[in-house]
């Protein structure tokens, strides 16, 4: 049944640079995003999970594979229909720091949201998106919406980008570390956020992260990533608990846990 | 002056830092912190970003640099009152001598244009006029050894190294000058875990081989600090609410709010799928305004809790061994009355 595949990659590579300073950022990756799951891509620093997401996100051009989503390729897309895509797939990036721009207040940036979806709707009738979205994700609408990004902190800019979400309802979200800048508590908030997202609606989550506890408590499948290629892909729960590849070993033996000793 | 208690390296008491910005009023980032620090000993400080942790770093080295201002409290390092001393004689003496702070992101400081050893030798002459550069170099050359850098880091520059690398070489110098206590502020945050692991065995090491006496881990991570400390303690809102050691702290937790951040550790282990992730609604309070009595009484959703009880103000006491700052500690804690969310519920 290929109906139930999302997203599709076959041999999607990136190269970056050239001649000898060529660097394969991604190597060969085949993957498959099954409609309503959460997905996670691990790996550590530098081993190209950023760079697959930017791909994904179509906001970065592959050097050589194909990446399809419903069946149809996408790789090379108009600019219209890249915003018919983005329509469907959104991101929550990596810095918060460097997702907005900083001379729009809140306001500005989730009305924003509203040129892509294209619906005819009242400003009244936005404004109560808006704020229904922002409550979503916690915060209170009268204390954000005229605020600029830098006047916020990142984890609140983090879920700044998951009520676009609310408002634009993908079917896929790619969140890429989206709680790597914070601390244990505001991460189960950010979490909690997107899980009602997926909750309200049929919703993908591919998270890319490093944090193994995390992938592993919210993921259905788990790809491991190590210098560009995936070294290990399958149920979260069989990779954590039996893993194959000699690095998925090592890197959760480099995890911290509750129980055993670490050092 | 004689050493009355000689075990106890470090004593802070009830020391206050508030920064104090020119046209607002105050922020009570560090109120009223106490704490003994013993001699081999590692205690680690967690808790939310901005509950003031780096603050009481600052305020431990007497860093009192503009907006933060020195509110009250003393900090005794073996027997003498620290902070009554001028500011030339801290800078001489306690400042990276004794006590050696290692800032946040620190290890993007180095100066990339100067090799390591430069920054050696401008650390030990600084403090030590009288050393030669060759010793000061040699001391430096086995420091690394003991601490198990390769001695070559010594003729490089700070800008090629790795993040990983330039942390520990950021360690290895401070400790140039054997300080007795040594403070590092998330020396591991910036880094993925192969790494971390390299850095807390190396912290472990340091303490054992006495380079430093003691140290203080800050960090908002609290499953490193489950492995890397003796004791730890929990900050909230510029106040220790609970302090005990590792296991008191991560296995049975008393206060509500270490409770609610020992459940949301996330860990790959078998199980944690079917734990429910614990939320603490709301967020931490104004520290321009802190409420009245328990800071985190807004958010704290303890069973046993009562408002006008909670709202005077609290001490430390002493509950099940360690110290916590709470009337309405869980005894039994399994507390299970946080907002639940299990995505894995069938």
């Amino acid at each position: 049944m290929q109906n139930n595949i999302l997203l599709k990659t076959d041999n999607l590579t990136k190269v970056f640079g050239t001649g000898s300073d060529k660097v394969t950022a991604v190597k060969n990756v085949d993957l498959e995003i099954k409609n309503d799951s959460i997905v996670s891509i691990v790996g550590q620093s530098g081993s190209g999970k950023t760079t697959v997401a930017r791909m994904l996100l179509l906001l970065l051009k592959p050097t050589s594979g194909r990446i399809s989503f419903k069946n149809n390729p996408i790789t090379d897309l108009s600019r219209s229909s890249k915003i018919k895509y983005w329509q469907q797939v959104q991101g929550v990036f990596q810095d918060p720091f460097a997702s907005f721009n900083q001379f729009y207040r809140v306001r500005k940036i989730l009305e924003d949201c509203y040129k892509l979806i294209d619906k005819k709707k009242t400003k009244a009738e936005k404004l109560e998106e808006m704020a229904y979205a922002l409550e979503e994700v916690n915060l209170d609408p009268d204390d954000v919406l005229d605020k600029y990004p830098f006047e916020l902190s990142g984890g609140q800019r983090q879920r700044i980008m998951i009520a676009r979400a609310f408002i634009i309802k993908p079917n896929i979200l790619i969140a890429d570390e989206p709680s790597s800048m914070i601390d244990a508590c505001s991460r189960s908030n950010i979490l909690n956020a997107l899980l009602n997202l997926k909750r309200e609606e049929d919703l993908t989550i591919i998270f890319i992260t490093h944090d193994m506890g995390l992938a592993y408590y919210v993921s259905d499948e788990l790809l491991i990533m190590k210098e560009g290629e995936i070294v290990e892909k399958g149920d979260a729960v069989k990779v954590v608990e039996a893993p194959e590849h000699p690095y998925t070993k090592q890197l959760l033996n480099d995890v911290p846990v509750m129980t055993e000793e670490w050092l | 002056m004689p050493d009355q208690n000689r075990d106890i390296l470090l004593e802070v008491d009830d020391i206050k830092g508030y920064y104090k910005p020119k046209n607002t009023s105050s922020v009570k980032a560090v109120n009223g912190v106490s704490f003994k620090l013993k001699e081999g000993e590692t205690l680690g400080v967690a808790g939310e970003s901005g509950c003031g942790k780096s603050t009481l770093a600052r305020c431990i080295s007497g860093l009192f640099n503009p907006p933060l201002e020195y509110e009250g409290g003393r900090v005794i390092l073996n027997g003498r009152d620290i902070l009554s001393l001028n500011n030339e004689d801290l800078r001489k003496d306690i400042r990276g001598r004794k006590i050696s702070y290692i800032p946040q992101s620190a290890m993007n400081a180095l100066n990339p244009t100067a090799k390591i050893k430069t920054l050696v030798w401008n650390i030990i002459h600084q403090h030590n006029p009288k050393v030669t550069k060759e010793e000061a170099i040699a001391k430096a050359k086995r420091r690394s050894e003991e601490l198990n850098l390769p001695t070559r880091i010594l003729n490089e520059y700070a800008c090629e190294f790795s993040g990983g690398m330039k942390q520990r070489i950021v360690i290895m110098l401070s400790t140039l000058l054997d300080p007795e206590v040594l403070i590092a502020d998330e020396p591991t945050s910036a880094l993925d875990v192969s790494t971390q692991k390299v850095l807390v065995k190396m912290l472990h090491r340091l303490v054992e081989k006495g380079l430093a006496k003691s140290l203080i881990f800050i960090t908002h991570d609290l499953i490193t600090l489950r492995h890397a400390c003796d004791r730890i303690a929990v900050m909230y809102a510029g106040e220790f609410v609970e302090i005990g050691t590792v296991d008191q702290i991560v296995f049975d937790p008393v206060h509500p709010y270490t409770n609610a951040l020992i459940s949301s550790i996330l860990v790959p282990e078998p199980g944690i799928r079917e734990k429910p992730l614990k939320v603490i609604s709301g967020k931490p309070p104004d520290l321009h305004n802190p409420p009245q009595g328990c800071k985190f009484y807004p958010r704290c959703e303890a069973g046993g809790k009562d408002e006008q009880v909670c709202k005077e103000e609290q001490e430390l006491r002493e509950v099940k061994g360690r110290k916590v700052k709470c009337a309405a500690p869980l005894l039994d804690s399994k507390d299970e009355n946080y907002e639940e969310v299990s995505i894995h519920a069938e």
